[in-house]
């Protein structure tokens, strides 16, 4: 099994997430330039954490017209679990693939530090390792990660199942206290959390594995 | 010519930033000023005809939590 990760100018937890990956038995990682156009023999595909375009214009924006972005549009339609990490997540909201937008946190701080997510739904590859209700210890790093959306799209998340996971204690001011969200398919997953940075026992946390191992299990088996 | 698009966030999304300003600003004895927003401009100079509604609403602008104005300066 092949997961592609996203390499963009500015990505700088892409090698965090390929080794992670790497780590997991039957996955083999790659790293694919965002100029590339073709996802060919990927099986999933992983958005990660960084500062892709120096977060010109608004974190994620340049990113989203990068020429793999309509490779990774083509192959979520198709069913192909993808992960956007923190600035993956960014560049998929700004993608119009998961509903909402990510902004300053409302303390104004970057926070970097371990949090508690609480696992919202069992319902998704992502989570199906997991139990609704689990919590889950996983380090945050960004700036603007507050979840913002209108009340309609904040009900339907909530009304499907969409929200995968909430912060136990709101660490950004995201609306709902929302961490991470699934797209209406439940093959898309985006996150403000790192779990790539909770795989090892020497990183204080193994509570991300879950995750990486849920994205791969959501290889569709013809693939 | 030359253009002008004003970008800020909706009213309905909370801006940390502008507050800080303001918190700032009576700090510094501007007891009178009530409200900040934060917002970005973009100074163009664009050939006549360009569809700057378009180039606002797919890549300048965020609508899901900003808002703009275009302005054509003399």
């Amino acid at each position: 099994m092949k997961a592609g990760v996203i390499v963009f100018p500015g990505s700088n937890c892409d090698h965090d997430a390929w080794y992670a990956l790497n780590q997991i038995p039957g996955c083999t990682a790659e790293y694919i330039w965002h100029e590339n156009t073709s996802l060919a023999n990927i099986d999933a595909v992983v958005l990660p954490g960084g500062f892709a375009y120096g977060d010109y214009l608004r974190c994620g924006a340049i990113a989203h017209f990068a020429p793999i972005m309509s490779a990774i549009k083509k192959f979520a339609a198709a069913g192909g679990p993808v992960l956007g990490i923190c600035n993956g997540f960014q560049v998929l909201v700004e993608a119009g693939l998961l509903p909402g937008g990510l902004i300053r946190n409302a303390g104004l701080k970057f926070r970097c530090e371990e949090v508690r997510l609480r696992t919202e739904t069992a319902n998704s590859p992502f989570t199906a390792n997991l139990a609704r209700g689990q919590v889950l210890r996983i380090p945050i790093a960004h700036g603007e990660g507050c979840y913002y959306a209108d009340d309609r799209t904040l009900d339907e998340l909530d009304s499907e199942d969409r929200v995968a996971f909430r912060y136990v204690e709101n660490p950004n001011g995201s609306l709902r206290d929302i961490a991470g969200i699934l797209n209406a398919q439940r093959n898309i997953l985006g996150l403000m959390p790192h779990p790539e940075r909770a795989c090892d026992p020497l990183m204080g946390s193994t509570d991300g594995l879950a995750i990486l191992q849920g994205l791969l299990s959501a290889v569709p088996a013809a693939r | 010519m030359k253009a002008r698009v004003y970008v800020s966030l909706k009213t309905s999304v909370l801006d940390p930033q502008g507050q800080a300003v303001r918190t700032a600003l009576v700090g510094l004895g501007h007891a009178g000023v009530r409200t900040v927003r934060q917002g970005k401009v973009f100074e163009m100079t664009v050939e006549p005809g360009t569809d700057l509604d378009t180039i606002a609403r797919e890549v300048l602008v965020n609508p899901v939590i900003e808002e703009y104005k275009i302005e054509y300066p003399r």
